[in-house]
């Protein structure tokens, strides 16, 4: 993908964001912009504070101090109804796919979809948007499967039709392609460039693998020594001559 | 660490757990009335904790009112208070062992389910995916579940109760020759309000704190894997513990009212 225009307006800006476990210092001051439109890589070690931040993004951690802006609104200021709100307009999908093991796939889409009548108003049938969904994931057939009998990659596609199911505004991949075979993986990464032309999505991705970076990103973040230490299109990280850059692209 | 600082340690992290306890509690009164209401949930684990009990809480209730006679049958015969056996036995199992036993037995099948079930919940994030749907996993995951074994539990007793009292029937009407008739007729005439009201009351109480304490642990699951084993373990302990203090506490005021 080409670099992207930063001139637009950013829909996520986080500023000066800390926060530890303990004596663990996981964000130290940890500062980015997320533009409408925009696939934002994030990579990182293990145990670089990757997850935390886009935890801290979502309001699952709070972060010990800096700002978080999502759309124009402080995280940190928001009632908890309107957090639920705001989460509506940002889906979230988790490294291990978080799908309800006790529901079946069609109730793992409908969960979200009944509890938000302020946004869908009262739906009588959610078939057709369910169908709609896993049609996207192209898993129209697992709609009636319980978890346990999807494979892995599946499961990573029902996790995302189960967050496009919501219409998000902004997309949050927590390291989508770990864990899945090469072939997969490839095909996790097109799904989510098809979803981000057709949905008009804003995307940050959490991940390690520097194929995908590659492929899907307008932009880079390297999250060392617990801050962004560096920012660029993967072109021009790729040819960074700093060793601590170019340890992520051997 | 020395003796005397492991004592205040261990001490310090019961006050924690006691604190967070009732923070859990205080959360639940103040979101039980909230909307949205989880109708069709509560009545899934309603139908998941009292249908699936009911076989386990027949057989021991059986049994014990079984036993319970027989062991009881030669003292009572030695005194010459054979006839005394309907009321002993209605009276007890009714009052006390019932509840308790019945309490426990729900402590260790449904209290470490759902221990189990939200602590793998937890630690496989589904808990999370709940809330970043903006959706209140507290609502539908914890309320429904509280609300269902304090609701329950009370029907298992009963039920419980009736059967042990069978047990106890069956065991005189083969050994003594006492009617069923004659039996029940007795029970209920040695039965008051008194013995009744106030043991149900307890029921609930003992309901709420299987549910209570099976989701605290649960949903504030930690440590990953071991840590569901964990919950599902300590949810039993705890219950267990509480379901006593409460039943002190029931027969302390009861016997002050009674």
């Amino acid at each position: 993908m080409s670099s992207f225009d930063v001139k637009s307006k950013p829909i996520i800006e986080i500023k000066n964001l800390y926060k530890s476990f303990g004596d663990n210092h996981v964000l130290d001051g940890f500062t980015m912009n997320l533009y409408e439109g925009e696939n934002l890589v994030i990579m990182g070690k293990s145990g670089s504070g990757k997850s935390v931040m886009i935890k801290c993004l979502i309001g699952l951690e709070e972060p010990d101090s800096g700002s978080i802006e999502v759309m124009g609104k402080n995280i940190k200021e928001l009632e908890h109804w309107e957090l639920d709100e705001l989460r509506t307009e940002i889906g979230f999908l988790f490294q291990g796919s978080a799908l309800y093991d006790s529901m079946s796939v069609r109730e793992n889409l409908e969960f979200p979809l009944r509890r938000h009548t302020k946004k869908f108003g009262v739906i009588e049938d959610t078939t057709p948007m369910v169908m709609e969904a896993l049609e996207n994931v192209g898993l129209a057939h697992t709609i009636n499967l319980m978890p346990s009998e999807l494979s892995g990659g599946m499961k990573r596609r029902v996790a995302l039709a189960r967050t496009l199911i919501l219409q998000p505004k902004i997309i949050l991949y927590d390291e989508p392609t770990t864990g899945l075979d090469p072939i997969t993986s490839k095909e996790i990464i097109l799904l989510m460039i098809s979803i981000q032309k057709k949905y008009n999505t804003s995307s940050i991705i959490i991940t390690h693998d520097v194929d995908c970076a590659r492929v899907i990103s307008n932009r880079m973040i390297l999250l060392i020594d617990n801050i962004n230490y560096a920012e660029g299109t993967f072109e021009e990280l790729s040819a960074s001559e700093d060793p601590k850059i170019k340890a992520f692209f051997k | 660490m020395n003796n005397n600082s492991k004592i205040v340690e261990s001490f310090k992290t019961f006050l924690v757990e006691v604190g967070e306890l009732s923070y859990f509690t205080s959360r639940f009164f103040k979101e039980v009335f909230r909307p949205p209401y989880e109708f069709k949930e509560f009545l899934r684990q309603c139908y998941n904790m009292g249908n699936r009990s009911l076989l386990l809480v027949s057989v021991t209730g059986f049994i014990i009112g079984l036993v319970f006679t027989l062991q009881s049958r030669p003292t009572l015969l030695e005194f010459g208070a054979v006839s005394w056996m309907p009321s002993m036995v209605s009276i007890s199992i009714i009052r006390e062992m019932g509840p308790i036993i019945t309490a426990l037995i729900c402590a260790g099948r449904i209290g470490s389910g759902i221990g189990a079930e939200l602590g793998s919940m937890r630690v496989t994030e589904q808990i999370d995916a709940m809330e970043v749907s903006g959706t209140n996993p507290f609502n539908f995951l914890v309320i429904t579940r509280i609300l269902a074994t304090t609701l329950m539990l009370p029907i298992l007793v009963f039920f419980g109760d009736t059967i042990a009292i069978f047990g106890s029937a069956m065991v005189e009407n083969i050994k003594g020759n006492v009617s069923y008739l004659l039996y029940f007729n007795q029970v209920f005439d040695s039965l008051k309000f008194s013995d009744i009201i106030p043991t149900t009351i307890k029921t609930f109480f003992f309901g709420f704190a299987i549910g209570l304490v099976g989701c605290y642990k649960g949903y504030n699951c930690k440590k990953g894997t071991a840590g569901v084993g964990l919950a599902a373990n300590s949810a039993v302990v705890y219950t267990s513990m509480l379901l006593f203090i409460i039943d002190f506490i029931a027969v302390f005021i009861t016997n002050i009212f009674y």
